[in-house]
């Protein structure tokens, strides 16, 4: 079995699944029962100066019928006596010697970071995570995404946290802004020990469309939040990924945002995440979902040869490039196969609106199909002999068939299918010789 | 006051709730050029509406399934669909269970019409009523279809219905584990809201002629099913305790004061059909210890739906196969004796019953009533396949009538492509005053 065991900036823990901070990661009781369920660390809801929180706070979009694919809230920082908060990661700490508890502050001046930093390492923390991320409530009080979005007050701040803390300091960065990096860099220079991304995307979640309240409302008003879940994970992905192509980014990061199996998480550490963070699907199913993600990681590690997950971080990377660097002269097509096919359209109509016109029924002739290739500009006018099919197949005429020569490979079809393996995208790319538009680009240059 | 034995059956397939119907509606693939819309003989978008209910516009979906079916709800519970739309599914062929096509349909159309009740508005306003009428015989779901056609565009229609209570087969014939009297009449006087005159308590023919009919509508629509139930032909058919199936049927849907007698212990069915089936399966439901169908081919053969069969089968029915019936008599017990003839082996076999009911087919009245019309060889009324319109340039039919006894859906049909038809005509022809 892989060793799943990791060190973060030199932070370690026993796997590299944590709770990100949040209501999973709101009290001792909850994190110590967290770390039963298999969790290798925490990062404590973040502290700072008492506040007072709204109800209701949550609001999430379903997807044909699938509960919360995306959640957005619009909670603030802890809502418990800062002392209380102290008392219990000191007794988690003490119980759990060896999970990871890092934790979360957010606070404003300088004496008030000393001051906290202070006493979350006489608590015990084995890191602080500054959140420089929240981008509701918090940010109109000068905190969260408002420093997130301002490079040098991100960088002093940091350079403060770092003189006065003898643990490691993460940034956690707000993905809403116009290029990650800077805020990334910004971080390095004020000499962070690792980042941590992202934080909630500001958002409006829905609106009511009854009392046309924003959702999620507060009496008759609301206010937007931040976005997170599985909607949001192609979004963090690409971050984290920017962030660690980047040679001037040499410090670990920890990826959030939308994992909930281990499958989020292999993605998150290929494309270069030391741990991963998770919320929303906890707070959707409870810590119970750790077991998986552990069993499910080491499988795959072991199925892959890779002796230890740290083998995996940012093994995508080197296949990370600019879109200039890609192979212009690839070439895939769809093949349909007649076996698994059910019959549904869906290639179909989705082909022919939404792509290239290049998929046919049997069923009926296709106003669509040319042979030749004028991608269907003319239909109506230019009907060329329908395509039926033919007398001698033993195709079941539900199953549609692609026009090869049209086919320009862009995957749509065989994303619509709901048939596992029946639509297969083939290399079609004839001669092997490669090429790429800076390649072309240096070559006319020359 | 007493119900009939019908109120005591509980729904095979009851409403969905609103859970339930969101699942099953987000399973729907929204095939294109869906398989199941073909094998709908009234062409509904089931894709269409499906995705309604997804997203829960439940009034559109209705309207969706209303506006090509009016008796959308009804025959959301009685369409075989295992046979029509959901057999069509691409489920099957992904291995799954099909789309209850059926059920979704029952939950969108009587949520409407529940909506309609509560909010006093309606899905869909006809057009001003003008001057134009057209008679339609016999208050079944080709006739009620038809007229609720006319009615949207402004044409009178008067149904004229020999029963004291309107919906033909759909209120009188219908297993009453799919939909029962009440249910069906609910969803008449809900149509005929549109300005649909039904007037119980006619047989044309004998308080009415058909030649008055034609002088005083604009038009005449024969939706007057099938008639009573063939026997036969054999000695001792007409013996108390031999019934005709749907007259059995009838008295266990609409007879307040029919029951079942205590002491009835095994009644025999003779037949293939779905008649046979669903008579066969309702007295087992009604706690009759036996319940044997005897047909003269194998189960194979039999013109009835397999899904019904086995849903029988498994509330206790018996199969006896090969059986052609001779005679009927009475042992010596006052037991009625069907004298049957094993068909491939010739051998005489005897079977003792309290009952015997004759499930071999209807009879052809349309022609007889009708003598201005051409009918086949069957006694079926010979209609245009697209415009259902007979010999006769005044005279439509459709239903049981042209087909010999299909479903309440290709009634549902028919009724409507001949309100179409007329509707053209009547366009063709301009104002009948002017
Ligand atoms: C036992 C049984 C079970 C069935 N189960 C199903 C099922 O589960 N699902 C399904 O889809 N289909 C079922 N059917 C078939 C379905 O009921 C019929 O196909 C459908 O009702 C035919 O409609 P119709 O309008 O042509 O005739 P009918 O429903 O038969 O209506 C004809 C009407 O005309 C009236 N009438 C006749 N002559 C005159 C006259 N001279 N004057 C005035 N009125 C007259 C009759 O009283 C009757 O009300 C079943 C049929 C039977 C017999
Ligand atoms: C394949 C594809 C190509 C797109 N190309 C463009 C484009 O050329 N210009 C543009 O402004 N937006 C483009 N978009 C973005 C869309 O206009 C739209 O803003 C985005 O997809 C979000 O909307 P949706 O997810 O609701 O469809 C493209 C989107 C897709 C999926
Ligand atoms: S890959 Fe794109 S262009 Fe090719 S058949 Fe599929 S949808 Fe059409
Ligand atoms: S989407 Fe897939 S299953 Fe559906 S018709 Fe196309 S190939 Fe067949
Ligand atoms: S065939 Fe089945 S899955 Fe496809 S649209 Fe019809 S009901 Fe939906």
């Amino acid at each position: 079995m892989a060793d799943l065991s990791i060190n973060m900036c030199g932070i370690e823990s026993p796997n590299p699944f944590w709770l990100a901070s949040g209501p999973p990661s709101n009290c001792g009781e909850q994190v110590m029962r967290a770390f039963d369920a298999g969790w290798g660390g925490a990062v404590w809801k973040t502290l700072g100066e008492p506040i007072v929180n709204v109800s209701s706070r949550l609001g999430s979009i379903d997807y044909e019928g699938n509960r919360m694919s995306g959640l957005n809230n619009i909670e603030l920082i802890t809502d418990r006596p800062l002392k209380t908060n102290f008392e219990e990661i000191y007794e988690v700490k003490k119980r759990y010697p060896k999970h990871a508890v890092v934790v979360s502050l957010m606070v404003n001046s300088r004496e008030d970071w000393r001051e906290i930093i202070q006493r979350s390492e006489d608590a015990g923390a084995d890191g602080l995570e500054l959140n420089f991320g929240c981008p509701h409530g918090m940010c109109e009080r000068g905190m969260g995404s408002s420093v997130g979005q301002e490079p040098d007050v991100l960088s002093r701040i940091t350079s403060w946290a770092k003189e006065f803390a003898t643990v490691p300091v993460l940034i956690k960065l707000t993905p809403n802004v116009g290029d990650i990096l800077v805020p990334g860099v910004a971080a390095v220079e004020g000499g962070a020990d690792g980042l941590s991304l992202i934080n909630t995307i500001k958002s409006i979640i829905g609106v009511d469309l009854e009392k046309l309240v924003p959702l999620p409302s507060v009496r008759d008003k609301s206010t937007n939040g931040g976005y997170c879940g599985p909607a949001v994970k192609p979004i963090a992905l690409h971050m984290v990924g920017a962030l660690a192509r980047d040679p001037r980014i040499n410090i670990p990061i920890s990826g959030i945002g939308g994992i909930g199996n281990w499958r989020d998480a292999a993605e998150f550490i290929a494309l270069g995440a030391t741990s991963v963070q998770v919320c929303t699907a906890v707070m959707h199913y409870g810590y119970r979902i750790v077991e998986d993600m552990i069993d499910g990681l080491s499988n795959y590690l072991d199925d892959m040869n890779l002796s230890s997950v740290s083998d995996l971080v940012a093994k995508a990377i080197p296949h990370y490039t600019d879109w200039g660097n890609l192979d212009l002269n690839y070439k895939v097509i769809a093949d349909i196969d007649a076996e698994k096919c059910i019959g549904c359209q869906l290639c179909y109509i989705a082909c022919l609106d939404g792509a290239h016109q290049c998929i046919h029924t049997r069923q009926s002739p296709c106003s669509a199909f040319h042979g030749t290739s004028d991608h269907g500009m003319n239909p109506r006018i230019k009907v060329q002999t329908p395509v039926t099919h033919s007398q001698k197949s033993r195709v079941p005429e539900y199953v549609p068939f692609v026009d090869d020569a049209e086919c320009v490979g862009c995957n749509l079809c065989h994303l619509v299918c709901p048939v596992p393996g029946c639509i297969t995208m083939v290399d079609s790319s004839t001669g092997s010789e490669s090429g790429s538009w800076n390649e072309r680009l240096s070559k006319m240059e020359k | 006051m007493t119900t009939p034995l019908e109120s005591r059956f509980q729904d095979a397939k009851p409403l969905y709730s609103e859970s339930e119907a969101r699942i099953e509606a987000n399973r729907c693939l929204y095939c294109y050029d869906a398989p199941c819309v073909k094998a709908c003989p009234v062409g509904i978008d089931i894709p269409g509406f499906i995705q309604q209910i997804a997203s829960r516009n439940i009034r559109g979906a209705a309207k969706t399934i209303l506006q090509v079916n009016p008796l959308g709800l009804s025959t959301s519970r009685v369409c075989p669909v295992e046979e029509l739309c959901a057999g069509a599914c691409v489920y099957h062929q992904h291995d799954s269970r099909p789309i209850n096509i059926g059920r979704l349909q029952r939950y969108a159309t009587e949520q409407a019409l529940h909506w309609e009740m509560s909010s006093g508005k309606t899905l869909f306003t006809p057009e001003i009523t003008g001057d134009r009428k057209v008679a339609l015989i016999g208050a079944g779901p080709a006739s009620i279809s038809c007229a609720a056609y006319l009615a949207m565009a402004g044409v009178h229609p008067v149904i004229f219905e020999k029963d004291d209570k309107p919906g033909g087969l759909v209120t009188t014939g219908i297993a009453p584990y799919k939909l029962q009297s009440l249910d069906a009449v609910a969803e008449i006087e809900w149509l005929v809201r549109l300005g649909i005159e039904i007037r119980t308590g006619v047989t044309i023919g004998s308080d009415v002629t058909v030649d008055q009919l034609l002088t005083e509508y604009d038009a005449l629509f024969v939706g007057t099913g099938l008639g009573k139930d063939t026997f036969p032909g054999i000695d001792g058919e007409t013996e108390t305790g031999v019934w005709g199936a749907t007259e059995l049927i009838r008295r266990i849907k609409a007879d307040d004061h029919f029951q079942l007698p205590d002491d009835l212990n095994r009644v025999i069915i003779i037949g293939g059909g779905n008649t046979a089936i669903d008579i066969a399966h309702e007295l087992a439901l009604l706690g009759v210890p036996q319940v044997d169908i005897i047909y003269r081919r194998t189960v194979a053969e039999m013109p009835g739906y397999q899904h019904e069969l086995v849903a029988a089968r498994k509330s206790g029915v018996r199969m006896i196969e090969k059986a052609k019936p001779l005679s009927i008599s009475r042992t010596s017990d006052g037991d009625l004796a069907l004298n049957a003839e094993h068909t491939t082996s010739g051998e005489q076999i005897q079977f003792t019953a309290d009952w015997i009911v004759m499930a071999i087919g209807q009879a052809k009245v349309a022609g007889r009533l009708i003598p201005q019309i051409e009918t086949d060889n069957k006694g079926l009324v010979i209609v245009d396949p697209l415009t259902r319109r007979s010999s006769h340039p005044k005279i439509y039919a459709g239903g049981d009538c042209i087909n010999g006894g299909k479903e309440v859906v290709n009634a549902v049909a028919d009724g409507r492509e001949a309100a179409f038809a007329m509707l053209k005509e009547f366009e063709k022809n301009g104002s009948r005053n002017g």
